[in-house]
């Protein structure tokens, strides 16, 4: 069962037109991209920064309206419908935690707010509601009345994580929702993450820049660069064996204990001018095994076996 | 940056437009008709009626717009009926007057201000700073127009230091010593104001300034303090205080209107009142549209200036 | 509210313009029940009487007014229409904003161009333009006064409403299902308040002066009735022969502007978070010592050796022992790892060795800092700057934030050198040149002229290295330099660092949180928690076999690249505040082997050989050497 499927999804941003003068060229952040996560699923989303993995996430809660392509939840075309319409099926969990609250409400009234709004629930409906969420991420409910300022990272990821669960979706969207926090906090936030899934039966999308939180979380990883998928496959396959030559690179460049330190590549690791970008496949650049072919053509997403799909003219043997 | 120049000198024309508009429509709104005003209660209808037709008022609004903004641009701005003469050559007459006062005011509020300031930063919570914080204060909380008359109750009535006002000596020659004897006063009272404003922003933006990182970047590598104060933090600074300089040098262009009528200064601002109490329409519009052209040219200056200071600036 | 009261009276300028203000309100909401001449009845047999005169505590005017009761009845006057206009241009200006801000896009632009038109006018110019059009009098001076300071309303509020609009918390209200208009209103207005309250007290004193000011030019209120600035204007002409009939007004004008303007800060200052908490203070060229104890005397080890450090903050009321006794050394060409989560201490102990902790709030209480026989910390500022990126430089965390905006990179990194060496200009540049080259900067030639803003993270980063190598330092203390880079810069940057040390013999210092970079980078890893050392070894042996339960617990709390999909081991609850640090073992709260002896007092930094651990149950460990 398809949870939630994206049909050629593509976002530019069109610097507004100025006064005199041609309209300059639009960026790029996301080119069409297709994508289906299955009910019960954990996709991870990797990337560096300028990946369009944050614009990506913003497009399947409805919060950016994409240029081009369709999002479909639970066989439901969603189109422009407007945060609201996605909201009760998507939700989105954000990096930051204590700025994703608002600093002059209290808890309980940021947990309410999708209850009266999404659900028009009665004061006495919401106050169980609210209880049961709470239990579910253990958080204590004498913290209801208190400020967001109150909260370590951990605490307040929890609060954002209830935030999204009193929405009832079936789908939520993890934004890094781990990077600011301390690697001890970390581990319980993604505990909860799990047991929560279990418990809910939800899908995740898992958008985040360090492998291995998504190894440990995912069973399937899209990687991205420059606004593409180059590479789709099973957790457990993509990093140990690659196919695309920038899921390597970025293998090779995370520190593990016990490796030797080398600089995995010696060329520059600038990102093409996204006003700007060169014809072929956008990693051509700093890719060891590029041809003339590559830096002409931009490579499809094909099968090569075992689910694992690569956007490479040249992809790496086993 | 040639480039710059030219995109900042175009993005002002519509704003030049918009500022005609304004003028425009607020002089359009002053209710009773001009000729009347200009042939007094006891004109005769057709009088009105023939007057009103040579000032073209029966035409629709639009149009008189740009029949006016016509006339505008190839330097026509009318008539003034009380002074009976071109409303431009008495701007030009008087608008040198001002530019010497408030320009004398305005550097002396910028210098004076951003030293005060960065004074007050270095030595935070010093004797220094809390003596300058404390003057500040009083600066900015006393109006012009009365520490004008007060300086002239003390400085020229009292100790005779200097003349009482005007711009010129009624007899004698008419050199720089005689124009800077009858400058200092009037500058000094307009600038006192701006000075505490900009000495309170450069001192804040000081204190922001010294908090980043690259301050303590810059005392890791050995710079001397002296040094981080002079060209670090105050380089950044500037980036917050030179708009606040543009917006400062609106308030010392306005202010020199309370000043002018306080020590007789023969500049616009005076003309302005004198005109808006006999209800001279044509000399207040040209003043105002003057003046604001002016100080727009000004204000592209000040942005040249930033976009000089911050690379950050490119488009 | 009451603690705002509270913040607003601990500041004593506030406290005596809310006095003054108050006793002046006071007094103009009872001059209808003071007896009092009528302030506008003229008697010109009486003019121009000299204050304390009989039945006249303030004298007479021209007319033979009484001055008292003009007085008051004109500051009723001036006061009413000055707060009139702030609150109507207040109402107006944030309204526009907020709308601007929140919408965004075409409406913004549309709604700034106007506004930036507005503003386009010195101030004063067009208030005379409406007073024109709209004639003479104080309501029409109100207006004028109100509309012109609409646009310094709305472009200020709307500036807030932008940042505002783009945090997370509005786009989650969205998904909560809120319309714009009730974001608006519940989620940025309440946030947006305290701005506009904080514009409108630093502005009304300005407005009260302005209205008295169209008053003075008499195009504001109309004989008889007069306002503060209508009598200064009507006392002038007789400035020199009757100066008490302008002082009267005068002073009461430069009263209430004043006492406004002093609330006015307060009120800025207590509502502003950042000042509350005392950030805005500058940072010292150094920071503070003030060591409670003896200096330590222990023998140096290593070419850097810190002693029984401790850095604490003291911050409103409290003391954060941020550095609680770190001792900690390391030898030429070695690379001593501190790893720890923040809060643990990590950067401020690097920050201490060469006094670069802000302070205020920071002051070192405790300890020492030797650097080849010298104790850092006795040091006067110029020995100590002296020493600074020539004995011990830093690399810092975010390249973006640690490089100067304005200055060219090549510019700040000759500075580098001409601050410690007396070489002419063009040396240095040479020397720049070579230290470009040797991070590995492509075209350096080009790149020198390149300001921070038009290079890459990681060239920033490579241009913070070659600042720190600009005067061949003998310790480098690097600060998480690679946790804002993306893995693929960072794996470069780390094999530089690597690169340069070895060439170089460097000392290098890498405080960082990831366990994988240490590992490929240190010769040595120190843990610190809370504020202490709880771990200390040779990194091999350290990760190999952590001896203290939080190192332990700690590595397997980090995912590891090729482990697959698992469940997480992870430490309950949260590290300490260092404001309240538990007695005895900082972790023992957290920990599953505690017991009633770790929380009885100080636990030991244990050594055997070159490990130490700060724990009385090490993992693995059939016996130790209790310290004695």
């Amino acid at each position: 069962m398809i949870a939630l499927r994206a049909t050629d999804l593509s976002k530019t941003f069109t610097p507004p037109k100025p006064l005199f003068g041609a309209a300059p060229p639009g960026v790029r952040a996301v080119r069409p991209m297709t994508l289906e996560v299955a009910q019960g699923e954990t996709l991870g989303i990797v990337g560096e920064s300028g990946c369009g993995k944050s614009t990506l996430a913003r497009m399947l809660v409805g919060l950016l309206p994409p240029s081009t392509g369709e999002i479909e939840i639970a066989g439901e075309k969603l189109g422009v419908a407007g945060p609201a319409v996605f909201g009760k099926r998507i939700q989105y969990v954000f990096q930051d935690p204590i700025s994703s609250l608002n600093p002059r409400k209290t808890i309980r009234d940021i947990l309410e707010t999708p209850l009266k709004r999404l659900y028009g629930m009665g004061r006495e409906e919401r106050r169980k509601r609210i209880a049961e969420i709470l239990a579910s991420v253990n958080l204590r409910e004498s913290f209801l009345d208190r400020y967001p300022h109150e909260f370590s990272g951990g605490q307040a990821q929890r609060i954002g994580i209830a935030r999204a669960l009193a929405a009832s979706p079936r789908i939520i969207v993890l934004d890094e929702p781990v990077s600011a926090l301390d690697v001890s906090v970390q581990a319980q936030v993604l505990n909860l993450l799990a047991d929560l899934k279990t418990e809910f039966g939800l899908t995740y999308l898992f958008i985040s820049h360090d492998l291995a939180v998504v190894e440990a979380v995912s069973d399937r990883v899209v990687v991205l660069y420059f606004g593409a998928v180059v590479e789709i496959g099973p957790a457990e396959r993509i990093f140990s064996a690659p196919k695309h030559p920038y899921t390597r690179l970025l293998a090779d460049s995370a520190p593990v204990v016990g490796r030797t330190l080398t600089a995995p590549e010696q060329k520059g690791t600038e990102l093409p001018d996204p006003l700007n970008p060169p014809p072929g496949c956008a990693f051509a650049g700093r890719c060891p095994r590029a041809t003339d072919l590559c830096r002409s053509e931009d490579p499809a997403l094909t099968d090569h076996g075992d689910h694992q799909l690569a956007a490479c003219h040249h992809p790496l043997e086993d | 940056m040639g480039r710059y120049i030219l995109k900042r000198l175009v993005s002002a024309i519509p704003v030049l437009l918009g500022i005609s508009i304004i003028v425009f429509l607020i002089m359009a709104a002053i209710p009773g008709d001009p000729a009347t005003a200009i042939l007094g209660s006891y004109a005769t209808p057709e009088n009105v009626e023939r007057l009103n037709r040579d000032l073209g008022l029966d035409k629709p609004l639009i149009q008189r717009y740009f029949i006016w903004l016509g006339n505008v641009v190839t330097g026509d701005f009318g008539r003034s009926f009380t002074l009976n003469r071109p409303v431009l050559d008495e701007i030009l007459d008087r608008f040198g007057a001002t530019l010497i006062l408030a320009g004398v005011s305005f550097v002396l509020c910028s210098v004076l201000g951003i030293l005060a300031g960065v004074v007050s930063a270095a030595r935070q919570y010093g004797v220094a700073d809390k003596a300058i914080t404390f003057v500040v204060l009083i600066g900015i909380s006393v109006p012009s127009f009365f520490l004008g008359m007060m300086m002239i109750l003390l400085f020229a009535v009292n100790l005779r230091w200097f003349p009482v006002s005007g711009m010129w000596p009624i007899y004698g020659t008419r050199d720089i010593w005689a124009l800077l004897d009858h400058l200092v006063m009037p500058a000094l009272a307009l600038s006192v104001v701006a000075t505490g404003v900009i000495a309170r922003l450069a001192r804040s933006a000081m204190l922001e300034v010294l908090r980043q990182d690259y301050i303590r970047t810059a005392r890791a590598k050995g710079v001397h303090e002296r040094r981080v104060i002079r060209r670090h933090a105050l380089k950044a600074a500037m980036v917050s205080i030179i708009p606040v300089l543009g917006i400062q040098a609106g308030f010392v262009l306005s202010g020199s209107v309370y000043i002018e009528i306080v020590f007789q200064w023969p500049g616009v601002g005076r003309m302005l009142v004198d005109a808006i109490l006999t209800r001279d329409v044509l000399l207040v519009q040209g003043g105002v549209l003057f003046v604001a052209a002016c100080y727009v040219g000004f204000n592209i200056a000040v942005d040249v200036l930033q976009s000089l200071l911050d690379p950050r600036i490119k488009t | 509210m009451s603690r705002f009261l509270k913040l607003l009276f601990r500041n004593r300028l506030a406290g005596l313009g809310a006095v003054v203000l108050g006793a002046i309100v006071l007094l103009v909401l009872i001059t209808p029940l003071l007896p009092l001449q009528p302030p506008n009845v003229t008697d010109t047999a009486n003019r121009f009487l000299p204050p304390f005169s009989e039945g006249h505590l303030l004298g007479t005017d021209h007319l033979g007014r009484d001055l008292l009761s003009r007085l008051l009845y004109g500051t009723r006057l001036s006061l009413a229409v000055g707060v009139a206009a702030a609150v109507i241009a207040a109402t107006l200006g944030s309204a526009i904003g907020i709308v601007a801000g929140f919408y965004g896009g075409r409406v913004d632009n549309v709604i700034m161009r106007g506004v930036d038109m507005l503003m386009a006018f010195p101030y004063i110019l067009l208030a005379l333009a409406i007073v024109a059009a709209l004639g003479p009098g104080l309501l029409n001076a109100l207006i004028a006064v109100a509309a012109v300071n609409v646009p310094f309303f709305a472009r200020n509020i709307r500036g807030v409403t932008v940042g505002l609009a783009h945090r997370e918390f509005v786009d989650a209200a969205r998904l909560a299902g809120m319309s714009n208009a009730r974001i608006i209103l519940v989620e940025v207005l309440p946030n947006v308040l305290p701005v506009i309250v904080i514009a409108m007290s630093t502005t009304v004193g300005w407005m009260i002066l302005e209205t008295a000011g169209l008053s003075f030019l008499g195009l504001g209120s109309q004989p008889p009735v007069a306002d503060l600035g209508s009598m200064l204007g009507e006392a002038r002409s007789a400035l020199i022969t009757n100066p008490h009939t302008s002082i009267v007004p005068g002073v009461m004008i430069f009263l209430i502007v004043m006492s406004v303007n002093l609330l006015g800060d307060g009120v800025r200052d207590a509502l502003d978070p950042r000042l509350r908490s005392g950030a805005l203070a500058r940072p010292k060229a150094v920071t503070d010592v003030r060591r409670e104890g003896a200096v330590p005397q222990t023998p140096q080890k290593g070419l850097l050796d810190l002693q029984e450090l401790q850095t604490q903050f003291h911050a409103g009321g409290r003391v954060f022992r941020a550095v609680g006794g770190v001792s900690l050394h390391v030898k030429p060409g070695e690379c001593l790892g501190i790893i720890g989560e923040s809060g643990s201490g990590k950067s401020v102990t690097a920050l201490s060795v060469m006094g670069l902790v802000a302070s205020p709030p920071g002051v070192i209480t405790g300890g020492a800092v030797r650097y080849d026989g010298t104790d850092l910390l006795s040091e006067p500022y110029e020995g100590l700057r002296r020493r600074r990126g020539r004995n011990v430089a830093y690399i810092f965390q975010d390249p973006q934030a640690t490089l100067h905006p304005l200055y060219r990179v090549g510019d700040q990194l000759s500075e580098a050198i001409l601050s410690h060496h007396a070489v002419s200009r063009a040396e240095a540049e040479k020397r720049c040149l070579e230290l470009m080259r040797a991070v590995r900067i492509p075209n350096p030639g080009s790149r020198m002229r390149a300001y921070p803003h038009e290079l890459s993270g990681g060239m920033r980063q490579r241009i913070g290295i070659a600042m720190a190598m600009a005067n061949d330092p003998d310790v480098i203390i690097a600060d998480e330099p690679t946790t804002a880079l993306d893995v693929t810069v960072q794996a470069q940057i780390l094999a530089l660092l690597d690169d340069l040390r070895r060439e170089r013999g460097l000392a290098i210092v890498f405080i960082t949180h990831d366990f994988g970079v240490v590992a490929q980078l240190c010769d040595r890893v120190a843990v610190m928690y809370a504020g202490r050392i709880v771990e200390e070894g040779r990194t091999d042996d350290v990760l190999a076999l952590p001896r203290h339960p939080y190192t332990s617990r700690l590595i397997d709390c980090v995912p590891e690249l090729g482990g697959g999909k698992r469940r997480l081991e992870a430490i309950p609850g949260l590290p300490p505040m260092v404001d309240d640090l538990p007695p005895g073992c900082a972790f023992a709260p957290r920990c599953h082997k505690a017991r009633a002896e770790c929380t009885a007092g100080e636990v030991d930094l244990g050594v055997t050989g070159d490990r130490a651990v700060r724990c009385l149950y090490p993992e693995d460990a059939p016996k130790r050497e209790v310290a004695e």
